[in-house]
C-alpha cells in the first residue's frame, strides 16, 4: 500500500570537475529522460547528483554505460500548496511525526510544489505524513 | 673550528683501517655466534669470521635488507635483551609493518658521540643555544639531535615541529644561534618570518642550520644563505643506523661518516659489486659498534658517492656526497619515510575503496603535500553525502596511521583510476629540490 509512494531516485557518485554534470545532462538528453527534480551535494573534491527523472531504468544503464557509478534511492515526494506558508505546512507535519529528514530538495512546478525527502524509514513516514493530511506523489505521477 | 675528538677525527688513515678492521671482525665474530639471523646468512653466503683477514673483505659479507626488518618485526633481530634496552624508535616500513629499532644505552652514546663531533665541526658548541625543530617521539630526528646537542654543551631549545609563528618568537626571545631541522621546514619558518614581518637576518641571531631527512640541494643552500643569513649544513642518517648521524663540517664539502663508527660502501644496486671510490651508485651501511640492532652491509636505498680524498678540514674519515635519489620509489614527505608500497597495504585494507590509487606529490609553499585518490568501491557509494565524507576520513585516518605523516585523501569514481598492466607507475612527484 505504501509501496506505490516510494519513489526511485537516480544518486551519481561524480567527482567535482569541470564538465561532469554536463556529460550526465548529455547522456539524460539522448536517450529522452525529462528530468523532474534535481540536486547536488558537494563536499570538496567530489559530490553525490540526485535526481528525479520519469525513466529512471534508461536513466541508469546509460549512465552506467559512460562509466558512472550510479544507484537508486528510495525517497518520498510530499505535495505543497505553491503559496508563502506552503513549505511550513509540510515540514511542521514531518516535525510533529518525529521523522528526520536525512535530505531533502524541492521543486515548484506547474501543478504544484513538491518536497522530495530522504528519510530513514520512508513506509513509516508515509504513514505518518497520510495521517496528518499530507499527500504524496506517486512514481506514476512523474511519467 | 675546534674539534670533539681531535685524536680520532684527524687519525691518519691507515691508523683508522686498523680501528676498523678490527672492530670489523669483532662485530662479525659476535653475530655469527650470537645471531641465528647472521649466523644463517653467512652460512648461506658461505662466508665464516676466518674469511675477513683484511677490511676490504667486508664484500664476502652478505647484505641485509628492509624487508629482513620487516619480516623479523618488532624485534627478532635484536641482540641485546629487552632489560639491556633504553630506547625504541619506529618508522613506517615498506609494506604495513613498521621499523623497529632499539638502543642500548652505549647505542644511544655512540649515536650521541657522532653528532657531538658532527655539530662541533659545523662550529657549534657550548654558548649556542640550538633549536631542534625536529618531530620528537618515534621519529629519530628530534631526540636525536637534543641529545647531541646537550652533549656538546650547547642550550637546547626543543621546539620539534609545527607551531611555526611561536617557534620564531621563542628563536627571538631565546637567542636562538642554531636550528636543526628539514630543509623544507627551514624555508617554512623563513617565509612565516617574513609574514611576520620578522627577518631572519636581522631581528634573530640564527647562523647555522643542521638540516636533513629529505632531498635539498646546492641550490637550496644558497637559496637559504641569501634569504635568511644562515649556512645550512647537510645531515645524514636513517633509522635503522641509528638516526640523523653524521653531517657535513664548515667546509660543507660531503658528510663525514666517522670510520670508528660505520664503514659507507657503494655498490652498483643491479649487481651489488663494489664500486671503485668515486663511482656513483647505492650507499651500503656497516655499524661497527651496534648492540641491539647490528648492521652488517645494510641497504638503505640511497645513492651517492664516497670522497675519499682528504677534506680541507682536516679530518681523515670518509665522506660521502649529498645523497642524489633513491633505488627505490620511496618518497620523503616532510622529512618521513613513505613506501607507495605502505600505502597500498593500507588501501587493500579498506573495504569501501577498490583498490586502486594514485600518489600526487606536491609543493604547497614551502611544505610537501601528498595527495592519495582513492577509488570507490561499487558497493560502497552511497547517496548521503556524509557516509562519503566518513569514508575519506577513515582513508584519511588509515593512512596516517600507517605511514606516520597526514596525507590528503581524494575519493575518485569506480574505474577511473589508472590501471597498469606491467609495472604500476602509481606516483607523480611534481616536487623540485
Amino acid at each position: 500500500m505504501q509501496g506505490e509512494f516510494i519513489i526511485k531516485q537516480i544518486s551519481v557518485f561524480s567527482e567535482n570537475k569541470p564538465g561532469r554534470l554536463a556529460a550526465i545532462a548529455e547522456a539524460l538528453e539522448k536517450s529522452n529522460v525529462n528530468i523532474f527534480a534535481f540536486s547536488i551535494a558537494e563536499a570538496n573534491s567530489f559530490g553525490v547528483v540526485r535526481a528525479l527523472v520519469d525513466k529512471p531504468d534508461d536513466a541508469r544503464s546509460v549512465l552506467e554505460k559512460l562509466g558512472f557509478a550510479v544507484q537508486f534511492t528510495d525517497v518520498i515526494a510530499v505535495r505543497m500548496k505553491d503559496e508563502p506558508g506552503g513549505l511550513h505546512e509540510v515540514a511542521q507535519i514531518l516535525g510533529d511525526a518525529g521523522i528526520n529528514i536525512e535530505y531533502a530538495y524541492a521543486y515548484s512546478g506547474r501543478e504544484a510544489a513538491v518536497l522530495i525527502l530522504r528519510v530513514s524509514q520512508a513506509g513509516e513516514a508515509i504513514l505518518k505524513i497520510q495521517a496528518a493530511g499530507g499527500s504524496l506523489l506517486r512514481e506514476s505521477d512523474l511519467g | 673550528m675546534g674539534y670533539w675528538d681531535p685524536r680520532i677525527e684527524e687519525m691518519p688513515k691507515a691508523e683508522l683501517e686498523k680501528i676498523q678492521y678490527r672492530l670489523l671482525k669483532t662485530l662479525v665474530y659476535r653475530l655469527y655466534s650470537f645471531s641465528d639471523f647472521y649466523h644463517a646468512r653467512m652460512k648461506e653466503a658461505k662466508v665464516h669470521p676466518d674469511d675477513i683477514k683484511t677490511l676490504a673483505d667486508i664484500r664476502l659479507l652478505p647484505f641485509m635488507y628492509k624487508s629482513d626488518l620487516r619480516d623479523n618485526y618488532p624485534d627478532k633481530l635484536f641482540c641485546a635483551p629487552q632489560s639491556d634496552l633504553v630506547r625504541y624508535h619506529v618508522s613506517s616500513g615498506t609494506t604495513g609493518k613498521p621499523t623497529v629499532v632499539g638502543y642500548t644505552q652505549k647505542d644511544l652514546d655512540l649515536w650521541t658521540t657522532s653528532l657531538a663531533r658532527g655539530l662541533t665541526s659545523c662550529g657549534i658548541g657550548k654558548g649556542d643555544v640550538i633549536q631542534v625543530s625536529y618531530g620528537y617521539g618515534l621519529f629519530t630526528g628530534g631526540l636525536g639531535l637534543h641529545y647531541g646537542a646537550e652533549r656538546i654543551g650547547a642550550t637546547v631549545l626543543p621546539t620539534s615541529v609545527g607551531n611555526t609563528e611561536r617557534q620564531i618568537e621563542l628563536m627571538q626571545d631565546l637567542k636562538a644561534t642554531a636550528i636543526a631541522c628539514t630543509p623544507s621546514y627551514l624555508i617554512h619558518i623563513g617565509e612565516a618570518a617574513e609574514r611576520m614581518g620578522v627577518s631572519i637576518q636581522k631581528d634573530t641571531l640564527l647562523r647555522s642550520a643542521i638540516i636533513g631527512a629529505e632531498p635539498w640541494s646546492e641550490t637550496m643552500r644558497t637559496r637559504i644563505y641569501e634569504t635568511m643569513g644562515v649556512r645550512a649544513y647537510d645531515i645524514y642518517g636513517t633509522s635503522e643506523i641509528s638516526g640523523p648521524m653524521f653531517s657535513e663540517c664548515s667546509e660543507q664539502k660531503g658528510i663525514h661518516i666517522w670510520g670508528d663508527i660505520a664503514i659507507p660502501e657503494i655498490i652498483d644496486p643491479k649487481t651489488g659489486e663494489p664500486l671503485p671510490p668515486g663511482e656513483h651508485g647505492e650507499l651500503v651501511m656497516t655499524v661497527l659498534q651496534k648492540e641491539a640492532l647490528p648492521m652488517i652491509r645494510y641497504r638503505i636505498g640511497d645513492l651517492t658517492q664516497i670522497l675519499d680524498e682528504p677534506c680541507p678540514c682536516g679530518r681523515t674519515h670518509p665522506r660521502i656526497q649529498r645523497i642524489s635519489g633513491r633505488v627505490d620509489d620511496m618518497l620523503i614527505i616532510r622529512g618521513i619515510n613513505v613506501f607507495p608500497s605502505a600505502v597500498e597495504h593500507a588501501i587493500l585494507g579498506i573495504p569501501e575503496l577498490s583498490g586502486h590509487f594514485m600518489i600526487e606529490v606536491d609543493r604547497k609553499g614551502s611544505l610537501d603535500d601528498m595527495l592519495v585518490r582513492v577509488e570507490m568501491a561499487p558497493e560502497a557509494l552511497s547517496d548521503k553525502i556524509n557516509d562519503l565524507i566518513n569514508i575519506k576520513r577513515k582513508v584519511e585516518h588509515t593512512l596516517k596511521n600507517a605511514l606516520n605523516v597526514a596525507v590528503q585523501v581524494d575519493l575518485s569514481e569506480p574505474g577511473s583510476l589508472p590501471r597498469f598492466e606491467g609495472k604500476a607507475k602509481r606516483v607523480i612527484d611534481r616536487r623540485v629540490f
